[in-house]
């Protein structure tokens, strides 16, 4: 659905996103993650048109942005950051802008911005004029005027940020409701957010792509299985730090109080049934086993910290 | 018909948008008052049913007025950034640019349109002559549209308002004062000069005469900044 080839972008010296490339298919819904400046905006700009990267190609729907950027954005609904909405406009009023522009005919459209209102929850303040609400009805009535003519595709830059935690909720399950049928980007620095909505999560750092896999493969990627910790009950530091040392392939023993145990393999070696033998022998109660937990956050960190 | 709706769509959008606002209300108001006070002081210095004084006033009156119109129509939507979903919609800048340089015609028009109050006063004292009155109307319309088309450009340019404004002023004021400075210019570039001038087509057309050289005078020069406006909305640096 979306194919973007070697996609680079310069602002004078500055270079917002080198050498991207990615392939999106129908019906995914991807998380563009990275931390703020990272380039993710400026990428999304190049999907919608509305910059021209200084090289590299963006095919939306098998059509190219430099040729056919009207039929382009017929079929994309686009949120940009910071909501920019018209303030002195009423939202009724708005929304019907936006429906002259997409073409939305007259009969039937009463019907439809009376949807997307309800699936958006701005009934409310559909008479308030754009400038009196709180930013949260703002994020939402930017998002209706995204989903008004029921587009394919859903670009949202940001769209949780001025939220309050039950709105992102709502907003969450918004996009994982529409991201059943259609294809939806979803970018963000907020980790939990592409974890909770995305079957997919692309990394981007300094311009770069540095990661792409579902939020699972990549908690993978980066886990390691050669670091086990472990407790024992009642058994002391020396004791139990000698015995564990002297396992065949175990190569650290980080003695923590009460216990507790930080036990280093050599790459490729599972070390745990050999403790779990050990405890045996010894007799010794094993509390807890496990190895290295590593969060998305972790990941994150790692990939996109030099 | 699809590019005239959305042309249309723009300008309904625009035009709405200078009453949701105090814009309007102050800009028309302004130029009511200069227009009315400069008006009728010179009018009764002359003692002649005419609305020459207010014609003979207005070239210098939209140097003014047509820029503080056209002046947040571009800048203020790069600054709220509403342009990058303007701009992102299924709409060209072609389309985008003349709706509202249609809607500041119009607004340009209504002002206008109220100092006619002024016109029927002088024809109940003194015998009108109204031919040249609508020719002066009708001119008014051109030139303000050639300086509206300025103002279009100026505003393309910049994120900030006053920056439009008076780069809009600037530009109108040169395309005014070109035939008034012939005196210091060799003689083969007078009729350029004055071919250039904005003010200079207008008296034509003000005096009742309408030239078809005045008309594609006008016309072409708004479309020359109707372009250029529609070039200078895809610069972008300021993203």
């Amino acid at each position: 659905m979306i194919e973007a080839r070697n996609l680079s972008k310069a602002f004078g010296p500055v270079e917002a996103v080198k050498d991207l490339s990615f392939a999106i298919s129908e019906g995914e819904v991807v998380g563009l993650l990275g931390p703020n400046g990272a380039g993710k905006s400026t990428t999304i700009k190049m999907l919608t048109g509305y910059l021209t990267p200084t090289s590299g190609t963006v095919k939306v729907a098998e059509m190219d942005t430099s040729r056919d950027i009207q039929a382009i954005r017929r079929r994309i609904g686009y949120m940009p950051q910071d909501i920019p909405l018209y303030e002195d406009m009423i939202v009724l009023d708005y929304l019907h802008f936006i429906s002259d522009i997409r073409q939305i005919p007259a009969a039937g459209r009463r019907e439809k911005i009376k949807e997307v209102a309800e699936r958006c929850s701005i009934e409310k303040v559909i008479t308030q004029s754009i400038g009196t609400l709180s930013s949260g009805y703002k994020q939402r009535v930017g998002l209706a005027q995204a989903l008004i003519h029921n587009p394919d595709i859903l670009i949202l830059d940001e769209p949780t940020s001025d939220l309050d935690p039950n709105q992102i909720v709502e907003i969450r399950n918004l996009i994982k409701e529409i991201g059943i049928e259609k294809t939806v980007i979803v970018s963000s620095h907020i980790l939990s957010e592409v974890q909770a909505t995305c079957g997919r999560v692309m990394i981007i750092s300094e311009g770069k792509l540095v990661a792409d896999g579902s939020p699972d493969e990549l908690l993978a990627r980066e886990r390691s299985d050669n670091v086990v910790h472990l407790t024992f009950q009642d058994v002391g530091p020396e004791e139990g730090g000698e015995a564990i040392g002297r396992l065949d392939g175990v190569s650290k023993v980080k003695v923590l109080e009460a216990g507790r145990f930080i036990v280093e393999a050599k790459t490729g070696k599972d070390v745990r049934p050999d403790l779990f033998h050990l405890a045996v022998a010894r007799n010794w109660v094993i509390l807890e086993m496990r190895t290295e937990q590593i969060s998305l956050e972790e990941v994150f960190r790692k990939l996109t910290m030099n | 018909m699809n590019k005239l709706k959305n042309i249309l769509t723009v300008f309904k959008r625009e035009f709405l948008s200078f009453f949701n606002s105090p814009v309007a209300y102050i800009v028309i108001t302004v130029f009511l008052l200069f227009a009315g006070w400069l008006f009728f002081q010179q009018f009764f210095l002359m003692g002649q049913a005419s609305m020459r004084p207010l014609f003979g006033l207005i070239p210098i009156l939209f140097i003014f007025y047509a820029p503080a119109i056209t002046m947040r129509m571009i800048a203020e939507e790069r600054k709220t950034k509403t342009i990058s979903l303007l701009m992102t919609l299924p709409i060209s800048n072609m389309e985008i640019i003349l709706g509202k340089f249609l809607a500041a015609e119009a607004l340009l028009g209504l002002g206008l349109l109220l100092t006619l109050p002024y016109a029927l006063t002088v024809s109940s004292v003194g015998m009108l002559d109204w031919g040249p009155v609508w020719g002066g109307y009708f001119g008014a319309l051109l030139m303000g549209g050639a300086y509206l088309a300025v103002g279009m450009f100026c505003t393309s340019l910049t994120s900030n308002q006053i920056v439009a404004f008076i780069l809009g002023l600037g530009i109108c004021f040169v395309f005014f004062i070109i035939d008034k400075i012939l005196i210091f210019l060799p003689e083969k570039l007078t009729t350029v000069f004055e071919y250039l001038s904005v003010d200079y087509h207008f008296h034509n057309i003000a005096r009742g005469v309408i030239d078809v050289r005045d008309l594609v005078f006008y016309l072409s020069f708004i479309a020359a900044f109707i372009i250029y406006s529609i070039y200078a909305i895809q610069r972008e640096d300021w993203r």
